[in-house]
């Protein structure tokens, strides 16, 4: 994967209220979410907590909760919500209007 | 011993030489720490032995009404058993963080967050350390959860009366105040819609948590395990070889013997998943799900010299009648062939026992967290005769048990007399649950295989870049 922007797919390959994994050949998996107004969000794909795959987990609102141990972690800051502490490494990723995701790397 | 039917309470202390010695509480728990401390310090209580049973709060004057047992206790006295939590730590916490709620105190602590046998104690802490601002929570009127004022049974009515089929439409008919409900309750509705309406509502993946979305158990590291179906706990030799197959091919680190008698395929990769299944070529398990997971047996009279009945068949047959429910919890059946009951069916949702002149069931056991011996429902002399009476009463535990609930909380809230009307005396009852159950249940199809054979297959796999 080159630096810049990647063109990862498109967004009818991600599931409504759910997401799908990239494997990052520097940054690991990065888990990319589509929420039920269509926007797209992408994280780590470790939980904070205890290193979970968020990318298992159900998605609500603008939040994920983690499929180990429950914590919720939102899309848009990757921190979990209070009074649990920490944060999943956030990445950029855009949609286009033909429905093509690209993911960022900066 | 103190025995309230009507106020759900019953407490029963044990004493040996004016020590305590064990103990029994169910409904009203407060001072369960209390008489552990007694226990534990080995206290003699002659003294208080008339009184014992009422509590701390009834020892001494009677001017000190307004106090309770929780203001007594000692920082250092611990309230959580399951987390171990003291007194001392749940008031700094409230204090420190300014908690007003139960949740928030779980949140927070954990204390209470996991059997619940301490809740009324934490509560009373609660209302000790914030005072008049603590309202507790009623049970009846507790709504599902923060996206609704509406309870369980508010919610599975709506759906039957309304004709409810997807979570959109439940969330905008109930006025849901989020958009999408929560990790919460979203898959109670997704259950309770396809309770409610087999063959006709939508079950949503994403409504599902992570193991029946992917129809095997997450692991701490992100891997999964994979049980084969094995009707009542028995295999061969052909199913044996497969499954040491697929260990040595996909380099499975860890194969192990559940307590249901089966075999746990520890360490697989999601992408492996369908793979596996294709080459096991077994039925799922379902021990990932709410749903009904073993029917665990003993060999029976096939081979047994005590054995009075064939339990391993009746165990096959009752598994194979129930295969691919889902329910509002993890669902455990088992069968043994004689009293002696070698397939320990006292601790099952429901249990039957082959005796001399036919089958006795039980229900609502329970060996999980706190265990529960199952009670008595009814004695059957024929193999149809156990399929029915278990069929039915799992078929109201479907129908009337909040998600979540296990049958025994389900039969302490409804009563066993309500289960046996509706299970035993009334025959019209028993058989209308037991077809409502065999039509939800028609046409089931193997999640493993269709897997295997290429459904469902964007979530096993990453996206390529």
């Amino acid at each position: 994967m080159k630096r810049g922007w990647t063109r990862i797919g498109v967004v009818d390959q991600i599931p409504r209220l759910g997401s799908r994994v990239v494997r990052h050949p520097l940054h690991g998996d990065i888990a990319v979410f589509r929420n039920a107004e269509d926007e797209v969000f992408a994280l780590a794909d470790r939980c904070p907590h205890k290193g979970g795959p968020l990318s298992q987990g159900i998605v609500f609102g603008k939040s994920v909760s983690c499929p180990l141990h429950g914590w919720t972690i939102g899309l848009d800051s990757g921190c979990a919500q209070a009074p649990d502490e920490g944060c999943a490494r956030r990445f950029p990723v855009r949609l286009e209007p033909d429905g093509s995701v690209w993911l960022g790397d900066e | 011993m103190l025995h309230d039917p009507a106020g759900g309470v019953y407490k029963k202390l044990v004493l040996k030489d004016n020590r305590i010695v064990g103990g029994v509480l169910y409904g009203d728990t407060v001072d369960g720490s209390w008489y552990f401390q007694l226990l534990k310090d080995r206290q003699d209580v002659h003294e208080i032995r008339d009184h014992l049973m009422f509590g701390q709060s009834h020892l001494g004057n009677a001017g000190h009404q307004g106090e309770n047992r929780a203001g007594a206790m000692p920082d250092e006295m611990e309230v959580c058993g399951c987390n171990g939590v003291c007194k001392g730590t749940i008031v700094k916490a409230i204090k420190e963080k300014g908690l007003f709620t139960l949740e928030d105190v779980r949140k927070h602590t954990k204390a209470s967050s996991s059997c619940g046998s301490c809740t009324g104690l934490v509560e009373q802490i609660l209302a000790s350390s914030v005072g008049g601002a603590y309202q507790p929570a009623d049970t009846k009127t507790r709504p599902m959860c923060g996206c609704t004022d509406l309870t369980h049974e508010e919610v599975r009515k709506a759906v039957r009366q309304q004709r409810l089929l997807t979570i959109p439409q439940a969330i905008t008919f109930l006025e849901w105040r989020t958009p999408n409900g929560c990790a919460s309750c979203r898959p109670a509705l997704n259950y309770y819609l396809i309770s409610t309406w087999p063959h006709e509502a939508e079950d949503d993946p994403q409504s599902r948590f992570v193991n029946e979305r992917s129809h095997a158990n997450i692991q701490k590291d992100g891997t999964y395990s994979v049980v084969p179906r094995m009707w009542g706990g028995t295999t061969s030799a052909a199913d044996l070889r497969r499954i040491a197959d697929v260990v040595d091919k996909y380099r499975i680190p860890t194969v192990k013997v559940t307590g249901g008698q089966r075999i746990d395929l520890l360490g697989v990769k999601k992408e492996d998943l369908p793979k596996v299944w294709a080459d096991l070529g077994m039925p799922s398990g379902h021990a990932y799900g709410k749903a009904l997971r073993t029917v665990k047996t003993c060999v029976g009279s096939e081979w047994c010299r005590f054995g009075v009945q064939d339990s391993t068949r009746m165990g096959i047959d009752l598994e194979k009648s129930l295969y691919g429910m889902w329910s509002p919890h993890k669902v455990k059946l088992a069968v043994s062939g004689c009293p002696r009951n070698c397939a320990e069916a006292g601790i099952k949702d429901v249990g039957v026992i082959g005796v001399d002149s036919g089958w006795e069931i039980y229900v609502a056991g329970n060996g999980g967290i706190k265990t529960e011996v199952a009670q008595f429902l009814a004695k059957v002399k024929t193999r149809e005769e156990v399929l029915a009476y278990a069929g039915a009463f799992l078929q109201l535990y479907r129908e009337e048990g909040r998600y979540l609930d296990r049958t025994v909380h389900f039969v302490k809230r409804v009563g066993l007399d309500y289960v046996k009307k509706r299970v035993v005396e009334d025959a019209g009852s028993r058989q209308a649950l037991y077809e409502r159950l065999r039509y939800a249940l028609s046409g089931y199809a193997d999640p493993w295989q269709e897997r295997a054979r290429g459904a469902d297959r964007a979530q096993f796999e990453a996206l390529a870049v």
